[in-house]
């Protein structure tokens, strides 16, 4: 049985996020590339919501290691890949450059749904798109 | 409040939305694998995501509830741009397992080497986009 509980807890979180960013300026496209301007008028605000998250998801990673489940769920599903390969690499450049066209990334834009505008549904249209293409391209590895 | 701290404690909230997520529900809070996670409806985990994603696109209507008004939205990128913009971060993130919230929050709070790495890389790579289209314009 999937508790209500659970649900409820997953959207409280989803919540917190959403209104950390809007409150954070992230949901801003010309504030989030003012941030990646280094080469201009560099606005390091970003960098310190960063160090925020990072801080109180740490906190968070620290506790739940001492825990032997959730609280709510049967395991932690913590990743488990961790060869830095040429996929990872690769990937991330290919974000940054729309990371950088845009000012989006992806919990900004689907945060931002909600207000409506065609160029936030365009964007999360074709990130959608972009994201199914590579579950198309994916093969299974040729096994050697 | 000074930038300064609203910065930092709206990033406390975000980074206490990851740790919730994590301590309640025993999963990482990357956005970019939470919508991937959407096209897979079988399996147990999708109504829990779908959950978060839900309550994610709530969260600016709640703020601007509260706060009074909707956060500035300065979109500076024509809708071409943007399609093509958007292509790039949904591959991307997919073949680099991940974005600005799975690697970024929750992966250097892990001390992942693999997210380090990652983030490292594409804010290198947003930031050379940024400056090239300075220099282009």
């Amino acid at each position: 049985m999937m508790p209500m509980l659970r649900l409820a807890a997953a959207a409280l979180a989803g919540l917190l996020f959403g209104v950390g960013l809007a409150m954070s300026g992230m949901l801003d496209p010309a504030r989030v590339r003012g941030f990646l301007d280094v080469a201009g008028a560099w606005d390091p605000t970003l960098a310190v919501v960063l160090a925020g998250a990072v801080a109180a998801s740490g906190l968070g990673t620290a506790l739940a290691r001492r825990l032997r489940r959730p609280v709510l769920a049967d395991a932690f599903d913590w990743p488990t890949r961790t060869r830095i390969d040429r996929d990872l690499v690769l990937g991330a450049v290919l974000f940054g450059i729309g990371w950088g066209l845009s000012g989006f990334c992806p919990g900004p834009a689907v945060a931002a749904l909600s207000g409506g505008a065609l160029p936030v549904v365009v964007f999360v249209a074709a990130m959608l798109v972009g994201m199914a293409a590579h579950a198309a391209l994916r093969r299974p590895r040729p096994s050697r | 409040m000074s930038t300064f701290a609203s910065a930092f404690a709206s990033g406390l909230l975000i980074g206490l939305s990851a740790a919730l997520f994590l301590l309640l529900d025993g999963r990482i809070a990357g956005i970019s694998g939470l919508v991937a996670g959407l096209a897979r409806p079988c399996e147990p985990a999708w109504r829990t995501g779908f959950a978060f994603l839900a309550g994610l696109v709530l969260g600016p209507p709640a703020f601007a509830f509260v706060a009074g008004g909707w956060p500035a939205m300065r979109i500076e990128a024509s809708l071409p741009v943007l399609a093509l913009a958007g292509l790039l971060v949904g591959f991307g993130t997919r073949l680099g397992s991940g974005c600005t919230s799975g690697h970024g929050v929750c992966g250097l709070a892990r001390f992942s080497p693999r997210s380090a790495v990652a983030v490292v890389t594409f804010l290198a790579s947003g930031m050379l986009t940024v400056a090239l289209g300075r220099v282009l314009a």
